[in-house]
């Protein structure tokens, strides 16, 4: 449905050229959610952004494809990509208080962003109070009149989720939407989500720091570091047979994973290499225990070691096992 | 263990309309209780673990032990000295006694000084210029483990550890007793998240300091304190040793909070106690138990009366009418 073909996307800063995106594939199945997970920097917000067509003005995608529904999402002009945003692929932000407009009520709101569809207000209304009750929020009807500030968080993220569902995307892009809550409605939220996601059929691309939501949510994880995605399969690949030595040391830096209580939480030493000047060979060689003399000699090729999971990494396949 | 800071049965009152709206209004409390009858202590090198949702109160009781909020009632004590109703000079030099670490790590350095100034800044504050600040940035940079190049560097050019290192750096200039920590780890990674609990877990021991830390991450908080307090609308509902209450909640909204914690494996089979309907609002606060309209336990007891606090041992506590069976 969605499928990012060797994306390139490169910054012109005052320092040199930043290479943002390097050949990122990634794939989003019809009716799937897939989660993205990376460190702040590693190009995720740069990768949806190339999406939905809304880069920096310094930014240029020097080569790739972004194919959405049968066509390239880099081939269509400012106004056929206003057409297709917010009606076939829409976003839910991280912050919820920001993405609401703190000075129209809600049903206001709601309404404005039908403002495409031939239908009268009182049609549009309706709908609202559909999409606002299908995300769970109590008394709809009433509660449009109520202004942003006048609901809970988890309230607002799910009003957040409902405006971008109100069209029935094909695809819903959601960026850290639980950061900001806490255990009991994170899980609320991903469990509507996910119900939400089975009765319209859309596809969901997840960002989240959050490794824990990401195996209870995703079908299929995609994991990036500094601006490649490394690695990609099924969450059961990911979290059961990781192949890329970074995927191997984020999963075992996850404090949810060690039972015995630690002071001395185990860490990624060294920092992700300058995307101005990279290295000649692999971009997590400095980082690596793994790391071999071709490693810092060649980039690897992204391979399909097993059937739908893929390793950018040297040694991907003779790993897996271990 | 010698209690560092004592709080005892405070409350924090924010006020939602002018006396004359109300009036006018027929408004019979013009308040919303942030925080409402809170007490805890935190022992000399402790670390004490802040729980609960958005809007609970976390932060607003951390900022009243800063003296940036006037609770209306209660009484915090700092070492001994009462800090509520403490006039505002004096106020002005306690506070050196305790750090702070603010939610957003880059929001909270101003971008258009360096790093180094920034650094200095706190001594300034505190009439202490006529020290070698150059000498002491580059302390504390060492101490944080930040190359001391980043002196002349500005907030934007950090990734996000290297802010929060920042951040640390300056909560621990004047050599506090004390660090208040709002999310320290919130938007990094977990590798990076560990980089900085394990500098803040160094720092404690070498400088025998306690910490406050607040945060919605339960795994950090089983990891990294000794004893943990739940609040859920201005309440601490259950507090006490952190392995006792992870092991063994008293409290259903423990339970929940906890059961809720999502596991990072994909077949995991989670026995969640589930919550349904909403979280009120503050200003339409539930009569009896604030937990009442959510918890799958509740009676009506629960809707007419606030539990008191049942103390079991190990200065484990909690206020429920229903608590859970303890085998």
């Amino acid at each position: 449905m969605l499928e990012i073909s060797r994306l390139n996307v490169e910054f012109t800063t005052e320092r040199g050229v930043i290479k943002a995106l390097r050949d990122v594939d990634l794939e989003v199945p019809r009716g799937s959610i897939v989660g993205v997970v990376g460190e702040s920097g590693c190009g995720k917000s740069t990768m949806i952004n190339s999406i939905i067509g809304l880069l920096a003005h310094n930014a240029a995608v020097r080569s790739g494809s972004i194919t959405f529904e049968g066509s390239d999402l880099l081939q269509k002009s400012q106004r056929e990509l206003r057409d297709i945003r917010g009606t076939r692929i829409s976003m839910v932000f991280q912050d919820p208080m920001t993405a609401l407009n703190p000075v129209l009520s809600i049903g206001a709101q709601m309404t404005d962003i039908q403002y495409r569809d031939p239908i009268g207000m009182a049609q549009k209304k309706q709908r609202s109070i559909r999409m606002l009750s299908r995300v769970g929020i109590p008394d709809p009807e009433t509660r449009l009149e109520n202004y942003p500030h006048q609901f809970s968080g988890g309230m607002r993220q799910r009003i957040a989720i409902a405006m971008a569902l109100q069209a029935e995307p094909a695809l819903l892009i959601a960026d850290e939407p639980t950061t900001a809550l806490d255990a009991t409605l994170e899980v609320q939220i991903i469990h509507r989500l996910k119900d939400l996601q089975q009765s319209m059929g859309c596809s969901i691309l997840f960002i989240s720091h959050h490794l824990g939501v990401i195996a209870e949510l995703c079908d299929f994880v995609v994991v990036m570091y500094g601006g490649e995605v490394v690695e990609r399969g099924t969450v059961r690949d990911i979290f059961h047979r990781p192949a890329h030595p970074y995927t191997i040391k984020l999963l075992e830096c996850d404090p949810a994973r060690i039972a015995e209580t630690t002071r001395a939480l185990p860490t990624i030493p060294g920092e992700i290499p300058d995307l101005v000047n990279l290295p000649p060979g692999c971009i997590f060689a400095d980082r690596c225990d793994r790391c071999i003399k071709v490693c810092r000699e060649q980039i690897p090729q992204t391979t399909e070691f097993a059937e739908h999971h893929w390793a950018r990494c040297h040694l991907a396949g003779s790993m897996a096992e271990t | 263990m010698k209690p560092l800071l004592e709080i005892s049965d405070l409350h924090v009152r924010f006020r939602t309309h002018s006396p004359l709206s109300a009036m006018m209004n027929g408004i019979q409390d013009p308040f919303v209780d942030a925080v409402n009858g809170v007490s805890l202590h935190i022992g000399e090198g402790e670390t004490y673990g802040l729980v609960g949702e958005s809007g609970s109160g976390k932060t607003t009781l951390a900022r009243s032990i800063l003296g940036l909020v006037q609770p209306q009632q209660g009484s915090i004590r700092y070492a001994g000295t009462e800090l509520i109703g403490m006039p505002a000079a004096q106020m002005k030099r306690f506070r050196s006694n305790v750090g702070a670490m603010f939610q957003d790590p880059v929001g909270s350095l101003s971008p258009r000084m360096t790093i180094g100034s920034l650094l200095a800044e706190p001594f300034k504050i505190h009439g202490l210029s006529d020290r070698d600040l150059g000498h002491e940035a580059t302390r504390l940079l060492d101490m944080v483990g930040l190359n001391r190049d980043f002196s002349s560097r500005y907030p934007h050019q950090l990734s996000g550890g290297q802010a929060r290192r920042v951040g640390v750096a300056r909560a621990l200039a004047l050599n506090p007793k004390l660090i208040i920590a709002d999310e320290p780890t919130a938007g990094l990674d977990v590798s990076v998240q560990g980089e900085i609990l394990n500098l803040l877990g160094k720092l404690q021991a070498e400088l025998g300091i306690s910490i406050l830390v607040i945060t919605h991450n339960l795994n950090v908080v089983r990891h990294i304190t000794d004893r943990m307090g739940i609040m859920y609308f201005g309440r601490v509902l259950e507090q006490g040793p952190t392995s006792a209450i992870f092991h063994q909640p008293s409290h259903p909204y423990t339970l929940a909070l906890l059961s809720a914690n999502p596991e990072p494996d994909p077949d995991a089979e989670i026995d969640r106690l589930e919550l349904h309907g909403e979280v009120p609002s503050l200003f339409n606060r539930p009569g009896g138990c604030e937990f009442h309209p959510r918890c799958p336990f509740s009676d009506d007891t629960c809707k007419s009366a606030f539990p008191d606090i049942t103390e079991l041992d190990n200065a484990h506590s909690f206020r429920c009418h229903h608590p859970l069976q303890r085998a």
